[in-house]
């Protein structure tokens, strides 16, 4: 009867310790760690252009993650988009003249909103806009602008080519 | 027996044992109903199949972490993406690295005691002794064996990946300097629970399955002679590590 009882302890030892294991992985190392809802308000910030911004992507004040993107909208009559920022309730201090801006951390990182605080004395409420915004910075237009800004002979050529293709593109996202 | 036969038609002969390792599995799965009965034998058996295997595990997984870590990190330093080594690790862990080294250490840990177990219960005649007692040795002495195959083979993954994510912090955090932050929120933003985590356990469950059908196979069918054991412990390894790595790249390709 002894040995029958350790062996169900350590049977039930080793469950156990798989479970945890399961759940260390499942809520410690995946998404579902950012998904630490609490209590938050939420900001909305029109950009003509977002990149590559991801629903649940951080938003960081002075690099600090203070909470994530909750929707991305295409805006039909202005096709901008309209990403919803859901920040923290503990940070409700971020004045109401900030601004925010797509970035990208590091070279080949994801890309994230980062709020750049402002000087106003009064703060952002729930429902509030950002008016002040930054799209993100497109590593092929600014390839595409140095190398034709470089040469001064192609460059009456290429910006006419431009207007044509971007239309183009804002059409498409809008179909979606 | 079947030595002599294998080097003259190897081909039927393979077939024939294909044949009888399906033919194995539903007696198995018929079986389980039955095992129900012996509950406190299966959990013995997770005892022995996962419990007992939880060292070698864990110190696997945790060396296979720190490796991931080195060699990841010179990799990404080339490309200067070094912040990405978190991801890299979890997904490559989850997705692959644990089902997969952790089904072939279950192989070799696990498999070749049971089918030495079950081979040599057939050479001293015990599985026919039980058949005279009237207690079904597939019900009896199989089935737990296969139902805790597969309960133990995707927690043992989970703690393989565990450790080797902390290895892989070990090596990458505290000795070569990565950020801490950059680590866990990377990992975090990019590993998700249903694709990748469960993605894992489910690989990790149907390897557990095929391992444990083939170990119990081969030690129910063994010649029942010292030298046929060990053969079928030889092939146990040899076929469940074969198995593993193919039916690896059905799944990936499934799962996708």
């Amino acid at each position: 009867m002894a040995q029958r009882q350790s062996f169900q302890i350590g049977t039930g030892l080793f469950i156990v310790l798989g479970f945890a294991a399961l759940g260390y992985l499942a809520t410690q190392t995946s998404s579902l760690a950012n998904y630490r809802a609490g209590d938050s308000y939420a900001l909305k910030a029109r950009f003509t252009n977002i990149g590559q911004l991801k629903l649940r992507a951080p938003v960081k004040v002075a690099g600090v993650r203070v909470g994530s993107v909750s929707a991305i909208q295409l805006e039909p009559d202005k096709l901008d988009a309209l990403v919803t920022l859901a920040v923290d309730k503990r940070f409700d201090k971020i004045p109401d003249d900030s601004a925010a801006a797509v970035f990208t951390s590091g070279l080949l990182g994801d890309q994230y909103v980062a709020l750049q605080p402002g000087g106003s004395p009064d703060m952002f409420k729930n429902g509030d806009e950002v008016v002040l915004t930054q799209s993100s910075m497109q590593l092929e237009e600014l390839i595409g602008k140095y190398l034709v800004g470089g040469d001064a002979g192609k460059s009456g050529a290429k910006p006419d080519a431009k207007p044509d293709a971007k239309p183009e593109a804002i059409q498409q996202t809008d179909k979606k | 027996m079947s030595v002599a036969r294998k080097s003259s038609v190897p081909l039927s002969e393979g077939l024939a044992q294909i044949g009888a390792c399906g033919i194995f599995l539903f007696q198995i799965l018929r079986a389980i109903p039955r095992s129900l009965r012996h509950v406190r034998e299966t959990v013995r058996q997770i005892f022995f199949v996962g419990g007992m295997s939880l060292i070698i595990i864990m110190t696997c997984g945790l060396f296979v972490g720190m490796v991931l870590g080195l060699q990841l990190y010179h990799t990404l330093s080339i490309f200067g993406g070094t912040a990405a080594l978190g991801t890299v690790v979890a997904l490559s862990l989850y997705r692959e690295l644990g089902p997969v080294v952790t089904a072939l250490l279950f192989a070799g840990r696990a498999g070749t005691s049971i089918t030495a177990e079950i081979g040599l219960m057939r050479a001293t005649d015990q599985l026919d002794a039980m058949e005279m007692m009237a207690v079904d040795p597939l019900a009896y002495v199989v089935a737990p064996r296969f139902l805790a195959g597969i309960i133990a083979m995707p927690l043992l993954a989970c703690v393989f990946n565990a450790l080797g994510i902390l290895g892989a912090h070990l090596v990458g955090v505290s000795w070569l300097g990565l950020d801490n932050g950059t680590f866990w929120s990377n990992m975090t933003s990019n590993v998700d629970v249903w694709d990748d985590i469960l993605n894992g356990v489910w690989k990790s469950t149907a390897f557990g399955a095929v391992i444990t059908l083939i170990a119990t196979f081969q030690g129910y069918t063994t010649p029942p002679t010292s030298e046929g054991v060990a053969y079928a412990t030889t092939r146990t390894v040899v076929f469940s590590s074969i198995a593993t790595l193919a039916l690896d790249f059905v799944m990936t390709a499934f799962l996708m």
